[in-house]
């Protein structure tokens, strides 16, 4: 039996599915017709809230719960924002969505309008995707056509339009104040919190921010019914099937639909076809985009409190904990966006630790000190490192550094930079000691790395 | 000179006007629109987009300015991207960006010998599963290898129109009132 499962995923293989015709003979629209034609809006939340969807986003925020947040004075417009600026390490689900089946996404936001009493919806697109944007214009455009957007979706008076919005190149865009700012026409850098955004959002409205993959799921769930879609899930409280991901080193790369709460064990070497060289065993995983701290291949659960939530793992390895947002957290780690990266035993944790440093300093709006200048520490240790120049204090110095950072910023950039720096030196520490007394080899650079693009060893 | 959108992005431009409560959120689209059409976003640029929504020239260069795909020097009619980041790294990323180099006669943030290519390294781009990614332009290049890779590049080059070292700026050729 696979653990593969075909719901959000149902149209991937289906030539043309970005086609409304083609999408509308394999379902496409039924979910959102009974919802709008058969349910109320209270009906299509409550149905929510019992699916147990945790955002896709990375925070996990239940959906239902979020939603409950509203509300919004006499007078006040709500607005629906969906979050597809994707760039976190390690992710790319919501691309695939968005340039296979771009009708589910638009079907999702219409549900979802009508649950939140939005008439509005702009979905926020990172501009480098220029398949994803077309495909989904192109969506709307066909469903505003069809009469499924307008002034009367389903011929039910309760108007609704959907706009794509371009990001112009910058990962903290993906954080949802940051979005909204970028949304309004500014500079991305994140609001202070509270407001959330369901109280004051967008245009300084309540809206609600969530994920092309939260909202992917929707007309699932009003077909299904919200419990069932629920028990596809193998957590309590973690419901559906979800997008996961996997990248680097395995056979199989890619994107695969499985319920919530699969393992790590399963991912890697199920979904993702197991190890890419058979000689090189597993070393580490950073299990859901690169803000989430990473797990050793060795790493043993140790719970021995019967009160623990890990408890029932106690003793076993690490990678055969189900995926969940709390299990995961009580790992020391976090479920983030699923989006697995898998490294063999022939990488430098030290060069990991280079490579993802420069990332975040390059994307650090820079409105918090302890960010703008912690991510920029962190760049100057680890290159001194990598240089073979340093210094025996380094090692103490990037844990240092990185609780300074953590819990006094205003968006949480800076803490998912600084718990997966802690996590490696943590369970790298040997690596890093011998890196600053002997430089740093680039053991990325070996002959099978050349080999992989076919360059001469 | 003034900058003005050819009729056609003009009617686009006044189209995604509509679509928000407040015209300042136009500000990066109609960025994005006017660089389509005049390469980069030059001084008249920032001003036409300005006036259009109705803020300070400081204010759209502010955006501008944090923006990495919105950009402030004219450049050479191709942009290579090439991401950098961890799941690409992990299969050979760096490969691919020395053979970049090597080949265009350039290192990430300068432009081709012949003109007719950037280089820039990217982050993370959303294709991880398909590393190494390169993206051209607007589109995607995934699983490369170093033989794809020359063969892309031989035919994007063959079908760029020579660059004149003088000009590098790019131009199409429906391009409106230029600056
Ligand atoms: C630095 C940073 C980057 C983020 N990037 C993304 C992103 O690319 N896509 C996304 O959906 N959420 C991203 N998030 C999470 C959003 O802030 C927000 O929680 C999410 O869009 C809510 O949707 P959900 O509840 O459906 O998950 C990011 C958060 C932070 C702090
Ligand atoms: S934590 Fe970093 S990215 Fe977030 S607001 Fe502060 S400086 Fe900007
Ligand atoms: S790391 Fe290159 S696309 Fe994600």
């Amino acid at each position: 039996m696979t653990l593969e499962m075909r719901y959000l995923t149902a149209r991937y293989d289906v030539p043309d599915a970005h086609r409304l015709e083609v999408a509308e003979r394999h379902g496409a629209y039924a979910a959102a017709r009974k919802a709008l034609t058969q349910m109320t809006p209270e009906q299509i939340r409550e149905e929510v809230k019992a699916a147990h969807i945790r955002g896709r986003g990375g925070a996990g925020f239940p959906m239902g719960v979020k939603w409950g947040f509203l509300r919004p004075a006499p007078g006040q417009q709500v607005y629906l924002v969906v979050n597809a600026d994707e760039g976190e390490p390690g992710t790319f689900k919501d691309r695939s969505i968005m340039e296979r089946d771009p009708h589910r996404l638009v079907e999702g936001c219409i549900i979802a309008c009508r649950a939140i009493g939005a008439h509005r919806c702009w979905i926020y697109v990172r501009c480098e995707l220029a398949l994803a944007m077309q495909r989904l214009d192109e969506a709307i455009a066909a469903a505003r056509a069809r009469g499924y957007l307008g002034p009367r979706p389903f011929g039910v008076p309760h108007e609704i339009e959907i706009f794509t919005h371009p990001g112009a190149g910058a990962y903290i865009c993906g954080e949802e104040t940051a979005l909204l700012e970028s949304l309004e026409g500014r500079r991305g850098e994140p609001r202070l919190k509270p407001p959330f955004p369901a109280v004051r959002g967008a245009f300084g409205m309540p809206t609600i921010v969530n994920n092309v993959e939260s909202i992917a799921h929707l007309p699932d769930v009003i077909t299904m019914g919200g419990a069932a879609f629920a028990a596809l899930g193998r957590l309590p409280g973690e419901g559906g099937t979800r997008l996961y991901g996997v990248s680097g080193h395995v056979k199989k790369p890619g994107i695969y639909e499985a319920p919530s709460g699969i393992t790590l064990r399963e991912l890697i070497y199920d979904l993702g076809g197991g190890m890419l060289h058979e000689d090189r065993p597993l070393k580490a995983v950073i299990p859901g985009g690169s803000s989430t701290p990473l797990i050793p291949a060795s790493l043993v659960v140790h719970a021995p409190a019967p009160s623990h939530p890990l408890h029932a793992w106690h003793g076993k390895s690490a990678l055969d904990v189900p995926m969940g947002v709390e299990t995961f957290r009580a790992l020391g780690s976090m479920l983030g966006t699923c989006g697995a990266i898998v490294m063999d035993s022939s990488v430098s944790m030290v060069e990991v630790a280079r490579n993802l440093m420069r990332f975040y300093a390059h994307e650090s709006c820079g409105q918090c000190t302890p960010c703008r200048e912690g991510t920029g520490w962190l760049v100057d240790i680890m290159d001194r490192i990598c240089e073979g120049r340093g210094r025996p204090e380094d090692v103490a110095l990037l844990v240092d550094v990185s609780n300074d950072m953590m819990g006094n910023t205003i968006c949480a950039l800076a803490d998912g930079t600084a718990m997966p720096m802690l996590a490696l030196v943590k369970y790298f520490h040997e690596e890093f000691l011998e890196a600053v007394r002997g430089g740093a080899r680039d053991r990325r650079l070996d002959d099978s790395t050349r080999a992989l693009v076919g360059g001469a060893p | 000179m003034a900058f003005a959108l050819s009729p056609e992005r003009e009617q686009l431009a006044a189209q995604i006007l509509t679509r928000y409560p407040d015209p300042r959120a136009a500000c990066i689209p109609l960025l994005h629109l006017c660089q389509q059409q005049h390469g980069w976003c030059s001084p008249e640029v920032i001003d036409y987009v300005a006036r259009r929504i109705g803020v300070s020239t400081a204010h759209v260069l502010g955006v501008v300015t944090f923006y990495t795909s919105l950009f402030q020097k004219p450049h050479p009619p191709n942009v290579v991207w090439v991401c950098r980041t961890l799941s690409c790294d992990l299969r050979g990323a760096k490969v691919i960006q020395e053979h970049l180099e090597r080949r265009l006669g350039c290192r990430p943030g300068g432009r081709s010998k012949d003109g007719k290519f950037a280089l820039k390294k990217a982050e993370c781009l959303a294709a991880c599963g398909g590393a190494p990614v390169v993206q051209i332009n607007d589109r995607y290049y995934e699983n490369l290898t170093l033989a794809e890779l020359d063969r892309i590049l031989d035919e994007i080059a063959a079908r760029t129109a020579a660059v004149e070292p003088s000009e590098p700026r790019h131009q199409e050729p429906d391009a409106g009132g230029a600056a």
